[in-house]
């Protein structure tokens, strides 16, 4: 085995593609993530992110493509690679009726950990389990599901993190926790690639994919994201917002209407269209007009209406 | 609301058929696997067997000894393999399994028939399974009057008066008493362990699958191999618990003679609880849920156990059944308990039995591996 010094990206793969029955599930995917850093996979149901992360840990092959993941071949040395990475499934999926012990002491001793009594009782001591750490996995709520799933995949010590939807059904409280703690992670030099539907969670990733229809349509910070989709919003505020979003959605420039508490949201791809073509309803009087940054949300509803114009 | 609403129920009743229509493999079982058993049970079993492998000894070479073997031959019962043996080799061939039967004619056994003296017809009997040769042997008894009836004529025929010409001894080898349970209880170690290793094991990867825990699994280093051998290695141990439970019993509360070695027996049924070890994780590879890894399991473990020779005598059936019978290892292994426990049979002995397990063994376990996946392409 060739030393594998410590690359700057730790994912880079080139035209990443895998078909199921005929299906192009994922299309020729490019993707760059630097050391350190949390990078967002979003997209909608379906869009190829899980199966993505799943060639990423050597669960599946891709038919063509090519790239490194921690320095190792993603084709050839998918088992130096699933030594090195973290891999949360969507679902729970540890072993029910093992206690949270026998569970993290197991995985454990798949990946051979060194002083593995010591591991286990230090990850259960990070993640608050002392004292029920004899308790049957599937005994936890949803919230301590989730941390101990964190905690198993932490175990043989990750250089990378790949977290499938991992907040899923998670309330705000322990969500903002998990938050907190794949910061500290991020900080310590770990990589963590995470799939989310969540808005909030994808503003607090490092950078950004989105990703539709298998094709990877925007990348970057979310500033970068917002900035290249190029929309610009009116937020409407005002009586009767119902029959006005029935009288704006079909008005030519307008892409989006979308209630947003107790306003309107007009969003269109270009602003000098939506500025004109909205200036009947902008002159009337009756509501009140205000420009406002398109949000994140916007911007991955444009993406995916137009990925759908293109590829279905 | 009504007590009971027909639109309720029928909801109900359309939902179940929906979802029974969608389940393709259960539904095949449940509809297919009644015929094919009927056809196959119902054709294969037989609690009168006939055509039981037969050796002849015989010192006297007279014209009735011949009449007698003719006889045998005739009845349907015995199908003579061995026309002149010594009785060496006759011992030699009951002990093996090969012949159910070792008949032996005395060298004056045509001169003292004709004097009248009722001369002795040596009948040995394999009756390790007393289904198996309780009819056979009635059979002889009574055929030897009529076929001698035929034979003693002229200045002999005052002969016939004699209430029975001959005197046929009956020996029944290594089960003397006739006891069933000295065939059954040594056979039920076999199918106690074809049972529950299936089952148990049938359900190991499946339930990894179902519950989402075989991803896990996939995603960390872990090979194939070393999933299914460190599968198969507790419940290898929890198959010899259940053998010597069943030997304690056998020997405890039913009786059951050990003439072999027990050492021996143990040994050898490593290879035959890893082959269904084995049987249960291919199962489990191919089953999708829980519920069709139990029905394979329970499709494989029928025929063991009316095919096999352990309900019904092996030779009762028809070739083809015998063939279908001769791929199960539960029919080796049941003649290999039987033979080390009621025959002393050793290794040399037995070796033929052995074979076909390991070879059974060895097919499931490569099945196996190649049906479990490691990637999930």
């Amino acid at each position: 085995m060739i030393a594998h010094t410590q690359p700057s990206d730790v994912i880079d793969v080139v035209g990443i593609t895998k078909s199921f029955s005929g299906k192009r599930e994922v299309n020729a995917i490019d993707l760059r993530v630097r050391r350190g850093e949390i990078f967002g996979f979003l997209g909608p149901n379906g869009s190829g992110k899980t199966t993505f992360i799943r060639m990423l840990c050597g669960l599946l092959t891709p038919e063509s493509g090519s790239g490194t993941c921690l320095g190792y071949d993603v084709i050839r040395d998918q088992r130096e690679i699933r030594a090195r990475v973290g891999y949360m499934t969507q679902k729970f999926s540890f072993y029910e009726d093992l206690s949270i012990r026998e569970n993290l002491d197991f995985i454990a001793r798949l990946y051979a950990v060194e002083n593995r009594r010591q591991a286990v009782d230090a990850s259960i001591e990070r993640l608050g389990f002392q004292g029920r750490s004899g308790q049957l996995a599937g005994e936890l709520s949803g919230d301590w599901k989730q941390r101990l799933a964190l905690a198993t995949c932490l175990i043989h010590s990750p250089q990378l993190l790949l977290l499938d939807e991992p907040t899923a059904g998670v309330d705000p409280k322990a969500r903002r926790e998990f938050w907190e703690q794949i910061h500290g992670l991020a900080n310590e030099g770990l990589t963590v690639l995470i799939t989310t539907h969540y808005m909030d969670e994808a503003e607090r990733c490092h950078r950004l994919a989105y990703i539709a229809y298998g094709t990877l349509l925007a990348r970057g910070t979310v500033d970068e994201v917002v900035a290249s989709a190029g929309l610009s919003t009116w937020e409407v505020a005002g009586p009767g917002l119902n029959e006005l979003a029935r009288e704006l959605r079909p008005v030519e420039g307008v892409r989006q209407v979308v209630p947003f508490g107790n306003t309107l949201h007009v969003t269109g791809s270009n602003a000098h269209a939506l500025d004109s073509f909205t200036s009947p309803w902008r002159t009337r009087g009756t509501h009140q007009w205000t420009r406002v940054p398109s949000r994140l949300e916007d911007v991955f509803i444009h993406l995916m209406d137009s990925a759908r114009d293109n590829f279905s | 609301m009504k007590a009971f609403g027909v639109h309720r129920f029928w909801a109900i009743v359309l939902k179940e058929f929906i979802q029974m229509k969608r389940d393709r493999v259960t539904f095949a079982m449940m509809v297919g696997i009644p015929p094919i058993q009927l056809a196959l049970f119902g054709f294969a079993i037989n609690s009168d067997p006939k055509h039981l492998p037969t050796a002849i000894v015989n010192a006297d070479r007279g014209p009735f000894a011949r009449a007698l073997v003719w006889g045998l031959a005739q009845s349907g019962y015995f199908t003579v393999i061995r026309e002149s043996a010594t009785e060496a080799e006759a011992a030699r061939l009951l002990q093996l399994g090969t012949v159910q039967f070792v008949v032996n004619f005395p060298e004056d056994f045509s001169r003292r028939l004709i004097r009248g003296e009722q001369p002795s017809v040596l009948v040995e009997a394999d009756a390790t399974d007393p289904a198996a040769t309780g009819p056979a042997l009635s059979a002889i008894r009574a055929l030897a009057e009529p076929v001698l009836r035929r034979e003693l004529t002229g200045p002999l025929a005052h002969l016939r008066k004699t209430l029975s010409p001959i005197d046929v001894q009956v020996h029944a080898h290594y089960n003397p008493e006739n006891i069933t349970q000295y065939n059954v209880v040594p056979g039920l170690m076999g199918v106690v362990l074809t049972m529950t290793m299936i089952i148990i094991t049938a359900l190991a990867i499946t339930r990894e699958r179902e519950r989402g825990t075989m991803e896990t699994l996939l995603a960390t280093p872990v090979r194939p191999f070393e999933v299914m051998s460190g599968k198969i290695l507790p419940y290898i141990m929890v198959g010899y618990l259940q053998a010597s439970l069943i030997l304690l019993a056998a020997r405890f509360l039913f009786h059951v003679p050990m003439v072999g070695s027990l050492p021996l027996l143990y040994a050898v049924a490593l290879p035959f609880i890893a082959a269904n070890l084995a049987v249960g994780i291919t199962f489990s590879t191919i089953a999708r849920n829980q519920l069709q890894a139990i029905q394979m399991a329970f499709f494989f473990f029928l025929p063991s156990i009316l095919l096999s020779g352990f309900m019904f005598p092996f030779r009762g059936m028809p070739g083809w059944a015998q063939g279908i019978g001769a791929c199960l290892p539960l029919t080796h292994f049941l003649r290999i308990v039987r033979g080390i426990l009621l025959k002393g049979n050793s290794l040399t002995e037995i070796a033929p039995e052995l074979w076909p397990i390991i070879l059974f063994m060895t097919v499931a376990l490569t099945v196996g591996l190649r049906r479990y996946r490691q990637t999930l392409d």
